[in-house]
């Protein structure tokens, strides 16, 4: 009844070509952000905050990261985990080097220290696809987690081998570091993912998106139109490893506080790739989804049962856990293959024509 | 010049020096990458009939493992047990064709790929929940395997070699020689190439998919048992295990995605290459370079022959 676009006249290209081009949508965008940004810091608890929505953002805009490469470019990559450590890891590096400047610029900054480590591991894509191109991010993947493991100076020579988040300010509050609140943290997470996905969304709708889509659709096709193919994936490479590094610059200094090595490793990258892939290939707002699900998902499990009355050894809900996570990627794969987007859009459509069946 | 020296030269000067050391390390090679060729090889038996890239095949590995110990912890006689889990293999392969592949029919590669990541976590949470997680004794000389070291002397120094080892390599070749008999002599197994060769066709002359199926996912679930015995006899049976389904990778690029003789050889070079590079070269970056060596010899590998070294050269057509 009231998803409908009857009467919605659009007189010129730019408003047919729009993102959201129902009205609907563009009021459903903007509820969603008041929420995101008055509501829930405005009665959301430090739980809330600190647990849930600030990985869930990073853990978003990792899989618009991931995204742009696997789903609109197609090819596969295992090294989220990798190209992620390289932005936490060249944060840190560069808030030491330079305790001076801004914190918000060396984020930004070590997004592209981790699109440069992106490209050169993205360089055998041009020979290699599918499955070899996964074993060549591997490679990026295993070799990164040994070198911050085993080179001192990633990580400042010290002791325990991890990096810890040091005090940093914005206009004289704090942001980074333990004395910054939840909510000033969550607020900055909040910044970085709206402004990059808006980037990411002018992205694939533009011509550089056309050019990744083409490129995964036929490459050969795609090359006697005129893309070049070397160039064309490794902007795909940059891009996404930009994305990657920051949201893994985000992780360490927003979230966790201080990281090891081992938080970076392969589980994060399959963890990431799950995401992308209950979400959406191709889609942006299919990352919010598979992030969603993927990650708040086990923390409802967590704290449902206690909440029914029913009490169950913390080790069992772990496993069970596990096998919920593992039988709801095949069921969703088996429902639909193409991810809750695709879920959304049937849904869309559904509303659309509602009370009437076509 | 000393760091040319030292990558160069120092190396080789220590193997002609002490070539005991070298054939230890050569063969501690040789027996890591027998057991990555046995995971290897489970996953192109299933490739090959189905063309499904199966991750799941290292948590096969420790699911037979943990299935074989926990039965036996429950007195049941190891004979017994490892009957009753090569049922229960068989019972995984007939559930995975029913509950994942059926429905998931004529899919992209990558969705299938993906499906089986989901195997995964699935079997990871059931096998905590049953067997729970901590590691596990295998019971090697229940099971009439042998114990202990043999040393031979050699140049002038000793090299041990453990029988257990001694046996997983004797038991893998024997493994791939029927593996090799059964797809080239028996019926069934022409079938199987029938259907790795094309599914439409195999179809067409009347075999039956769903039953290659469970019959693939069975051998390669027997295949993690034998794999799972003899890993779980050299350490212990315990999930990290796991992870080594991922150095199977960079031995089927080698070796190639469909072929049963290059999952072997692929192995045993990925073997050799990570031990020896670890101990001669390992030290001047800092050693633990064995966690990425193998993917880096991969990459190297497939910039020069893509299609590995006993695969079929892949010729795309549009």
């Amino acid at each position: 009844m009231l998803y409908r676009e009857a009467g919605q006249f659009k007189t010129n290209y730019t408003a047919d070509m729009a993102v959201f081009p129902i009205l609907q949508d563009r009021i459903g965008v903007i509820v969603i952000l008041a929420i995101a940004a008055v509501a829930i810091p405005l009665f959301g608890n430090e739980f809330l905050l600190q647990a849930v929505m600030i990985p869930f953002l990073v853990f978003s805009l990792a899989s618009i990261g991931l995204n742009l490469l696997t789903g609109y470019t197609g090819l596969l990559s295992l090294g989220t985990g990798a190209f992620m450590g390289v932005g936490a890891y060249a944060c840190y590096k560069l808030t030491t080097y330079f305790p001076g400047v801004n914190i918000l610029i060396w984020i930004l900054a070590s997004g592209f220290f981790s699109a440069a480590v992106g490209v050169v591991f993205g360089l055998p894509s041009l020979r290699i696809k599918g499955f070899y191109l996964a074993v060549a991010t591997l490679a990026a993947q295993f070799f990164l987690s040994w070198l911050f493991i085993r080179q001192p100076w990633f990580y400042n020579y010290n002791v325990s081998g991890a990096i810890e988040v040091p005090t940093r300010t914005l206009f004289g509050i704090p942001i980074t570091g333990a004395t910054a609140s939840e909510m000033t943290r969550y607020y900055v997470v909040l910044g970085f993912v709206v402004a990059l996905t808006w980037i990411a969304s002018n992205l694939v709708h533009g011509r550089i998106g056309r050019m990744w889509m083409a490129v995964r659709d036929m490459d050969l096709a795609a090359e006697l139109i005129g893309i070049r193919l070397l160039r064309t994936k490794l902007l795909a490479f940059a891009v996404s490893s930009f994305y990657c590094g920051v949201a893994g610059a985000l992780l360490v200094f927003m979230w966790y506080g201080s990281a090891e090595p081992s938080v970076f490793d392969v589980n994060l990258s399959f963890f990431i790739l799950f995401m992308v892939i209950i979400g959406g290939l191709g889609s942006l707002t299919g990352s919010f989804y598979g992030a969603a699900l993927i990650y708040i998902l086990p923390i409802v499990l967590r704290y449902i049962p206690p909440k029914l009355g029913i009490s169950i050894q913390s080790a069992m809900v772990e496993h069970i856990q596990h096998m919920v996570v593992g039988a709801l990627i095949v069921f969703f794969l088996i429902v639909e293959p193409a991810g809750l987007a695709r879920l959304w859009q049937i849904g869309k459509q559904k509303l659309r024509v509602w009370p009437f069946p076509y | 010049m000393d760091l040319l020296y030292k990558v160069f030269i120092d190396p080789f000067v220590q193997m002609g020096t002490a070539p005991d050391l070298l054939v230890q390390t050569l063969w501690d090679g040789l027996v890591a990458g027998v057991l990555y060729s046995l995971i290897a090889l489970g996953f192109v038996l299933i490739f090959k009939a189905s063309g499904v890239f199966n991750f799941a095949q290292g948590i096969m590995v420790v699911f037979a493992a943990l299935t074989l110990v926990g039965l036996h912890e429950h007195g049941i006689p190891a004979y017994v047990a490892l009957a009753i889990t090569i049922a229960v293999m068989f019972g995984l392969a007939v559930g995975v064709e029913r509950l994942m592949l059926r429905p998931l029919v004529n899919q992209p590669d990558i969705i299938l790929f993906m499906a089986t990541f989901g195997l995964t976590y699935f079997l990871i949470g059931f096998g905590e929940l049953v067997f729970g997680g901590d590691p596990k004794v295998m019971i090697a000389t229940q099971l009439g395997l042998p114990k202990g070291a043999i040393d031979i002397k050699f140049a002038g120094g000793f090299v041990s070699l453990q029988k257990i080892d001694i046996a997983a390599t004797i038991i893998a070749s024997l493994m791939v020689a029927s593996l090799a008999l059964f797809f080239q002599k028996t019926r069934i197994g022409r079938a199987l190439r029938a259907v790795a060769d094309s599914h439409k066709a195999a179809l067409s002359v009347g075999i039956s998919l769903e039953q290659i199926w469970v019959i693939v996912w069975f051998a390669a679930g027997l295949v993690a048992l034998a794999t799972g015995i003899m890993w779980g006899a050299r350490s212990e049976v315990s999930f990290a295990l796991e992870i080594i389904a991922l150095k199977a990778l960079p031995v089927l690029i080698l070796g190639g995605f469909t072929s049963v003789p290059g999952a072997i050889v692929g192995g045993v070079i990925i073997g050799v290459g990570e031990k020896v590079g670890e101990f001669y070269w390992g030290p001047l970056l800092g050693s633990g370079i064995e966690t990425w060596l193998a993917y880096v010899i991969a990459l190297v590998f497939l910039l020069f022959r893509p299609q590995g070294l006993f695969g079929e050269k892949i010729i795309e057509r549009i």
